[in-house]
C-alpha cells in the first residue's frame, strides 16, 4: 500500500471509529494521518512479524488522544487485524480512547496526558546511544502540547547531550482543545524557540508525503530534529477543516455519511 | 543511610553495567565518586523532575535499571504522574529515591518535609514501597530492589537506627522483621524513626513493660500475617511513622487487619496530623513537638489502658 493509500485509510477508519464509539479527536487523528501513514508505509524500520524486534525505530505517540490514528496505521500494517478496530472505545475493548500498548502489539509506549512522550523518547534515544545502536526515536507531538512544561524540560536535555538519534514531529494545526493556538498560549515564533534550544528545525508542509519522507529519512547531524509539520487540523473532511468543534464532535447520520463520501468510502 | 545507598549502588554499578542513575541535580559531596567511575551510568537531568522520570523510563523499556535521585518530596511529587503512567503502568524497573524522609532536613521547612510520601506512593498500583528503619536494611534494600520487575520508592532518611541486622541474618524485602520480642505491646514502625522506636522498648523493658517492635522496611507489598500475630499475641498495637497518619504506615496496619477480621485489645497511631509544620528545627526537635520521639512512645504505652482490655474497649485516639 503507498503511503496515500494509508492516508485514506486511516482517516476512513478514523471517523468510523469514533462515530462508532461516541469518541472524540477526530480532527486531531485527520491532522496528523499523512505524518502517520508516511512514517508507517516509508520510514519506520518496524516489522509486523517481530513488533519487538530490537532494532526497530521507537515511536511514541505523544498525542495520545489521538490513538486512534496509529492503531489504524498499525492494522493496516499487518501488527493486528483490521476488524479489532471495529471494538475501538467499546465495552472490554483492548484500544481505548488514548493509546495504549497493554495487548496491542506494536504500540511502543502508553500515553493520553500530554507532556510525557518527548521524555520517554529523549530516554529511549539515549540508551541506544549509550548502547550504541543505530535506530532512531521518533515522537509525534500537539503543538498544544507544547504548552506542557515538561516538554522544554526534554528540549533542553536532548539539545545538551545532542540527541542526534531522537525526531520529534509536531502537528502543528493551529488549532487547540477551546480555541486557536495563537489565542490561548502563543507558540510563535515556534520555529526560533526550538533552534534557540540547540535543535535542527525543519519546517514542511505536513500532508505532503514527498516532503514529509525526505525530511524524515534524513540524517541531523550532531542535533536533534524538529520537524514542524504545517497541517491542517480536520484534514480531508471539508466541514471538519479548521474547526474546533471536530476536536471534540463525533460524526453521525448525514455527517458521517458526507465526511465517508468525501473519503472516497463507497457506501 | 544516605551513604550506605550510595556505597551499594557503587558496588553494584560496577558489576552490572545495566544500572543508571540520573539525580536532579542535588547530591553535592555525595555522588561525586560514583559520577567519575561510572560516567556512562550517570546522568545529571538538572532541576528538571519532570523529564529525568520519563528518562528513566524511557531507559528502563530499553533495559536499564534505573535510579533517580532527589531529596525528600522533588523526586516524586511534582513528577508523580510521570511516576505513574510512564513508569508503572509500563512495569518500569524505575527506583525512585528520596533522600530525607519526614523532617529530615527540618529546619528547611515544609518544602523540605517529605511527610505525605508514603501515603501517595502506595497508592500506586504494582509500586513497592520501601522505608527502612537502619543503615543495614537502606544498603540491603538498594540491591533487593534492582533484581525485581516493577518501579519503587525507596524513602532514605537522615537519622537511622544503626545497624539492626541481627547474626547472619538476611534481608527480605516484603518481610517485617522482628526487632524486639514482647507481649505487652507491638509498637510497628516504619522508616528511621524506627531509632526512636527502638529506644522507647528498651526503655520500657526497663521499667517491666516488654514490647515487641516490628520494623516494616518495605510498606507495599505488606507482610499481614506478621501483623496479625502482633494483633493476637500481644495486648496492643502502636503504629510510628515520621509521616501523616492518613494512609501511611498506620492506616495500613488498621485497613489489613481489620480486613483479615483480626482485632488488636488497642490501637494507636503516632504520626502527623493533618500538620504542614511552620515549626522551626531539627528532625529531633520536630519529633519532639509532634510527639513522636522516645518519650512520646513510652508515654504512649504507659497509657494503655487495662492489660485486660477486650477488644470492645479499644480505643480510637482523636
Amino acid at each position: 500500500m503507498n503511503t496515500l493509500e494509508l492516508a485514506r485509510k486511516i482517516r476512513l477508519h478514523a471517523v468510523k471509529m469514533t462515530s462508532r464509539g461516541g469518541s472524540s479527536h477526530v480532527g486531531a487523528v485527520l491532522s496528523m494521518a499523512d505524518i502517520v501513514a508516511v512514517l508507517y508505509g516509508s520510514v519506520l524500520n518496524v516489522n509486523p512479524a517481530d513488533p519487538n524486534m530490537k532494532n526497530r525505530d521507537r515511536f511514541i505517540l505523544s498525542k495520545g488522544h489521538a490513538g486512534a490514528g496509529i492503531y489504524a496505521a498499525l492494522a493496516e500494517s499487518g501488527f493486528f487485524p483490521v476488524k479489532m478496530l471495529r471494538d475501538h472505545f467499546q465495552d472490554g475493548s483492548k484500544l481505548s480512547g488514548h493509546v495504549s500498548h497493554k495487548g496491542i502489539p506494536g504500540v511502543e509506549f502508553s500515553t493520553g496526558s500530554l507532556g510525557h512522550g518527548l521524555s520517554v523518547g529523549t530516554g529511549m534515544a539515549y540508551s541506544a546511544r549509550l548502547l550504541d545502536r543505530e535506530h532512531r526515536v521518533f515522537v509525534l507531538m500537539s503543538d498544544g502540547e507544547c504548552d506542557e512544561g515538561s516538554n522544554w524540560e526534554a528540549i533542553l536535555f536532548a539539545a545538551h547531550h545532542r540527541l542526534e538519534n531522537l525526531v520529534v514531529i509536531v502537528d502543528f494545526n493551529k488549532i487547540q482543545s477551546l480555541a486557536p493556538v495563537s489565542e490561548t498560549l502563543a507558540l510563535e515564533p515556534f520555529a526560533d524557540k526550538w533552534k534557540s534550544f540547540g535543535w535542527n528545525v525543519v519546517e514542511v508542509d505536513g500532508h505532503d508525503h514527498d516532503a514529509l519522507q525526505e525530511v524524515l529519512v534524513g540524517a541531523t547531524p550532531e542535533k536533534p530534529t524538529c520537524v514542524l509539520a504545517h497541517t491542517t487540523k480536520g484534514k480531508g473532511v471539508s466541514f471538519m477543516e479548521n474547526s474546533v468543534l471536530w476536536h471534540y464532535r463525533t460524526a453521525r447520520g448525514e455527517e458521517l455519511s458526507a465526511a465517508l463520501a468525501e473519503l472516497e468510502e463507497v457506501a | 543511610m544516605r551513604d550506605r545507598f550510595i556505597e551499594r549502588l557503587t558496588r553494584m554499578a560496577e558489576q552490572d553495567p545495566r544500572i543508571v542513575l540520573i539525580t536532579g541535580d542535588l547530591g553535592f559531596g555525595v555522588l561525586n565518586e560514583y559520577q567519575e567511575r561510572f560516567p556512562k551510568q550517570f546522568i545529571n537531568a538538572g532541576v528538571a523532575e519532570q523529564n529525568m522520570t520519563g528518562i528513566a523510563a524511557g531507559l528502563a523499556l530499553e533495559g536499564h535499571i534505573v535510579y533517580t535521585y532527589s531529596i525528600a518530596n522533588f523526586v516524586f511529587m511534582r513528577c508523580l504522574e510521570q511516576i505513574r503512567n510512564d513508569a508503572a503502568y509500563h512495569d518500569c524497573n524505575v527506583n525512585v529515591v528520596s533522600v530525607g524522609g519526614g523532617f529530615s532536613y527540618g529546619a528547611l521547612g515544609i518544602s523540605h518535609h517529605a511527610t505525605e510520601d508514603l501515603a501517595i506512593m502506595r497508592s500506586l498500583p504494582g509500586l513497592t514501597v520501601v522505608a527502612p528503619g537502619d543503615d543495614w536494611e537502606a544498603a540491603e534494600a538498594t540491591e533487593a530492589i534492582a533484581s525485581k520487575s516493577g518501579t519503587t520508592y525507596l524513602r532514605l532518611d537522615k537519622s537511622s537506627a544503626g545497624n539492626t541486622q541481627k547474626g547472619d541474618e538476611t534481608f527480605e524485602l516484603g518481610k517485617i522483621r522482628t526487632l524486639r520480642e514482647g507481649q505487652d505491646c507491638t509498637l510497628i514502625s516504619t522508616g528511621g524513626i524506627l531509632a526512636e522506636t527502638l529506644a522507647a522498648a528498651d526503655e520500657l523493658n526497663r521499667k517491666g513493660l516488654s514490647c515487641r517492635v516490628l520494623s516494616v522496611h518495605t510498606l507495599k507489598p505488606l507482610d499481614v500475617n506478621t501483623l496479625i500475630l502482633a494483633a493476637r499475641e500481644t495486648k496492643g498495637i502502636i503504629t510510628i511513622e515520621e509521616h501523616t497518619v492518613e494512609a501511611g504506615l498506620g492506616s495500613a496496619v488498621a485497613e489489613n487487619l481489620m480486613e483479615a477480621g483480626v482485632m488488636p485489645l488497642y490501637f494507636q497511631r503516632i504520626g502527623l496530623r493533618n500538620t504542614f509544620s511552620s515549626v522551626v528545627g531539627s528532625q529531633q526537635y520536630l519529633r519532639s513537638h509532634y510527639n513522636m520521639d522516645r518519650d512520646s512512645i513510652i508515654v504512649a504505652v504507659e497509657s494503655m489502658p487495662s492489660k485486660n482490655s477486650t477488644p470492645a474497649t479499644t480505643k480510637m485516639v482523636a
